[in-house]
C-alpha cells in the first residue's frame, strides 16, 4: 500500500519537476509547481508528517504560487520564452553534466552514510488514528514552542522585515513615476 | 549500500529528494525567466524538506520536522521579496530575462 501511494506521489513530484523546467509558458510552469508540491505533501502524509503536510498545502500551493501567479498576470510577463535556441553554446550539456552529477554525489553520499539511518532519535509520536490522531502536530508544537522559540519569534520578525521590505522596493515613488512616465 | 526491498525505505525517499534537487537545479541553470528560476529553487527547497522529513521518521526525532517547519517560513519570506525585485525591475524595464539583469543600477 505505502509502496503504491509512493509510486503515485513519485511520479507526481517528477513529472511536475520536469513541468516546471519544460514548460515555455510561465504560468504553466506555475501550475505544474502545484503538481510537485501536491506531491511532496502526499509524501509528508505517508511519512506521518501531517501538520507539515497541510502547511505545504496552505503556504506552497496555496500562498506562494498565487502570488506567482499573480505577478506573472500583473506584470503581463506571461510571454512564451523560447526554448529551442541556447542562449550559450554548451551551456545545456554542462548545466545536465552538474546537475546529473550533483544526484550522483547526494546518492553517493546517501549510501556511505546510510549507517546513520539506524541511529535512533528522543522519538517521534506516530499519530494513531483511533486514540490521538494529532500526535504529530501536539509533538510539533511542542517542540517549536519550548525548545526552537527563540528561533520561532525570530522567524516573525523576519516576515515583518521580509513585507516591510517588499512594499518599500514595489512601491512606485514620485521620483520614479517622473523619471518613467507610462 | 541502497537496499532496494519491496516497501518503500528511508533510501527511496532521499533517492527522490536527490532526483527532485537535481531537475531544480538543471532549471536553474537553464531557464532565463526570473520568474521559472524562482520556481526551480521552491523545487530545491522541497527536495531539502523531503529529505528532512524522511530523516525524521527514520531517525525517530521530530527536530527534522521543526527545522522543515522554519524552511517553509524563510521560503515564504524569499519568495516575497524575490518577487518584489523582480516586480520593481519590471516596471522599469519592457523585457527581462537573466540576461538583462547584469548590472544592478535601475
Amino acid at each position: 500500500m505505502e509502496l503504491f501511494v509512493f509510486g503515485c506521489a513519485a511520479l507526481m513530484v517528477v513529472v511536475g519537476a520536469v513541468g516546471v523546467i519544460i514548460r515555455k509558458h510561465p504560468v504553466h510552469a506555475a501550475l505544474s509547481l502545484v503538481l510537485t508540491l501536491f506531491g511532496v505533501a502526499v509524501l509528508f502524509v505517508i511519512q506521518e508528517a501531517h501538520f507539515l503536510a497541510a502547511v505545504q498545502v496552505i503556504v506552497y500551493a496555496g500562498a506562494i504560487v498565487v502570488l506567482f501567479l499573480f505577478v506573472i498576470m500583473l506584470l503581463g510577463v506571461d510571454r512564451v520564452e523560447n526554448l529551442r535556441t541556447e542562449p550559450l553554446t554548451t551551456q545545456r550539456p554542462l548545466a545536465v553534466i552538474v546537475s546529473l552529477g550533483l544526484i550522483g554525489v547526494l546518492v553517493a553520499a546517501f549510501a556511505t552514510g546510510s549507517g546513520v539511518l539506524q541511529e535512533r532519535g528522543a522519538g517521534l509520536n506516530i499519530p494513531d488514528l483511533l486514540n490521538d490522531s494529532d500526535a504529530n502536530t501536539k509533538q510539533l508544537a511542542q517542540s517549536i514552542f519550548s525548545q526552537y522559540v527563540v528561533a520561532f519569534e525570530v522567524t516573525s520578525v523576519l516576515l515583518v522585515v521580509a513585507v516591510v521590505g517588499t512594499v518599500l522596493l514595489a512601491r512606485r515613488t514620485k521620483n520614479s513615476v517622473a523619471e518613467n512616465p507610462k | 549500500m541502497i537496499a532496494l526491498s519491496l516497501a518503500p525505505t528511508a533510501s527511496w525517499y532521499l533517492v527522490l529528494s536527490a532526483v527532485l534537487f537535481g531537475i531544480g537545479t538543471f532549471g536553474v541553470l537553464v531557464r532565463r525567466n526570473p520568474l521559472v528560476m524562482f520556481m526551480c529553487i521552491e523545487l530545491m527547497l522541497n527536495a531539502v524538506n523531503l529529505s528532512f522529513v524522511t530523516l525524521a521518521r527514520q531517525l525517530n526525532d521530530i527536530n527534522g520536522q521543526t527545522i522543515v517547519f522554519f524552511v517553509m517560513v524563510v521560503a515564504a519570506a524569499e519568495v516575497v521579496v524575490g518577487l518584489g525585485i523582480i516586480v520593481a525591475i519590471m516596471r522599469n524595464r519592457s523585457s527581462v530575462t537573466a540576461d538583462d539583469l547584469a548590472e544592478l543600477k535601475g
